[in-house]
């Protein structure tokens, strides 16, 4: 089953992408609201340079450069960093908002009972700004999911390129692409009716 | 990494990016112009009092959002000639972005005009205005005004998908960059730039809005 394959690699895509993107994501967003000056002003840079280009540039970018530059990464691969990329500089930016939106006084508060910094931020900073990254964070998701159709362009043979393939061999181009644009628009309800539903929990009565 | 940077061929086709990127400027206003209508039309349509209408605005607005963009460009330029509906490759492309963009400006203007005060609408009948004179007059200028800086977010996000474009071949500045790439093998110079002149771009774009946010400000 080649769309089921297709399908595959586009989970897996869009789920490596996310996680990754999000680790980095969550580091830029610190460096971001607690760095130096000089590490706020590249930070800044980074999210800046990686918003304002397109995702398909930055794929085709990523793609062409790094074999040049003796990088030998797969389309795959290369694909995988580009939207990692480009989902940290979205994570990077909620997570500094969210955590400027709290309040000064509880960081204060937590460091007049002794906290440390990590303490501080992993007890009483950060489930404050989970549930206020959450919504946005779903958003970015599916925005990923929609984007890993872009590395079919490169040759990596996920849902949309596995589409075209059977559309070259049948020629039923409008029943495949409407199947394909069904099986994405799934995915991603699927995760919006998730994110509600973890949004639901853990929002406060 | 030895890699000797070398921009000649970049500036010997500036014509070619310049073109490139005026295109999809282009194809970003117009799409964005219509996308405005259609966001509009469908706003009220969630909004509306007939449940018919609340449900086609609203599947509209979910299947279009939940839909990559690639698809609908590859189903519109390849898939709708099968039902005689056969557009060029620029018209198409402009339909294609016009309907995504209507989506999402949809969602933006559904949540300015909840945000409007019920006083607006109730003064413009005790004026004695009608119903599509409240919402061509007040309405929807006030809401506009509201919902601007989360549109400007679209404005530069639906310019940035302009680059798709490339994706069946509309010379747009993508495209261009991709032919630069492949013919003269300078990789990192040709991205590097193409990215540059996106982030430019965008800058420029958000800037702009920015301005005009300024400028219809309420005084306070």
């Amino acid at each position: 089953m080649n769309l089921l394959d297709g399908l595959g690699d586009t989970i897996l895509i869009s789920v490596s992408s996310v996680v990754l993107g999000t680790i980095l994501g969550v580091f830029v967003g610190l460096a971001m609201t607690y760095g130096q000056r000089w590490l706020r002003f590249i930070v800044r840079l980074y999210i800046d340079f990686l918003r304002g280009t397109p995702v398909f540039v930055l794929i085709l970018a990523c793609f062409y450069i790094l074999s040049v530059v003796g990088v030998d990464l797969t389309a795959f691969q290369a694909g995988v960093l580009a939207l990692t990329l480009f989902c940290s500089s979205h994570v990077g930016e909620i997570v500094r908002g969210a955590l400027s939106a709290i309040a000064v006084g509880q960081t204060e508060a937590a460091k007049s009972i002794g906290l440390t910094f990590m303490q501080t931020f992993v007890y009483v900073l950060l489930p404050q700004a989970l549930r206020q990254i959450l919504p946005t964070w779903v958003n970015t998701a599916t925005e990923i999911v929609k984007a890993s159709t872009l590395l079919s362009i490169i040759g990596v043979v996920e849902l949309l390129l596995a589409t075209q393939q059977v559309i070259a061999r049948t020629y039923l181009s409008l029943e495949f692409y409407l199947f394909a644009g069904f099986v994405y628009f799934l995915l991603n309800f699927v995760i919006e009716q998730a994110g509600r539903a973890v949004e639901r929990r853990i929002s406060i009565p | 990494m030895n890699y000797d940077f070398n921009f000649d061929v970049i500036w010997r086709n500036w014509e070619l990016l310049a073109q490139g990127l005026g295109l999809g400027l282009f194809l970003a206003i117009v799409s964005i112009a219509i996308g405005c209508l259609i966001g509009l039309l469908a706003a009220f349509g969630m909004l509306s009092r007939h449940k018919i209408l609340r449900w086609i605005a609203g599947g509209y607005v979910s299947a279009i959002r939940n839909t990559p963009i690639l698809v609908l460009i590859l189903f519109c330029y390849f898939a709708l000639p099968q039902l005689g509906i056969a557009l060029d490759k620029i018209s198409s492309f402009i339909f294609t972005l016009s309907i995504y963009a209507g989506a999402y400006l949809a969602e933006v203007f559904r949540s300015g005009l909840v945000a409007l005060p019920k006083g607006l609408r109730e003064a413009g009948l005790a004026i004695g205005l009608t119903e599509f004179k409240i919402k061509t007059y007040i309405i929807i200028p006030v809401m506009f005004r509201n919902v601007l800086p989360s549109l400007s977010n679209n404005f530069i996000s639906l310019f940035k998908d302009t680059s798709l474009a490339a994706a069946i071949a509309v010379p747009d500045l993508t495209f261009y960059a991709r032919k630069i790439n492949v013919e003269s093998f300078r990789v990192i110079e040709t991205w590097m730039v193409a990215s540059m002149i996106y982030v430019v771009a965008c800058y420029v774009i958000a800037w702009l809005l920015r301005r005009l946010e300024q400028r219809l400000a309420v005084p306070r």
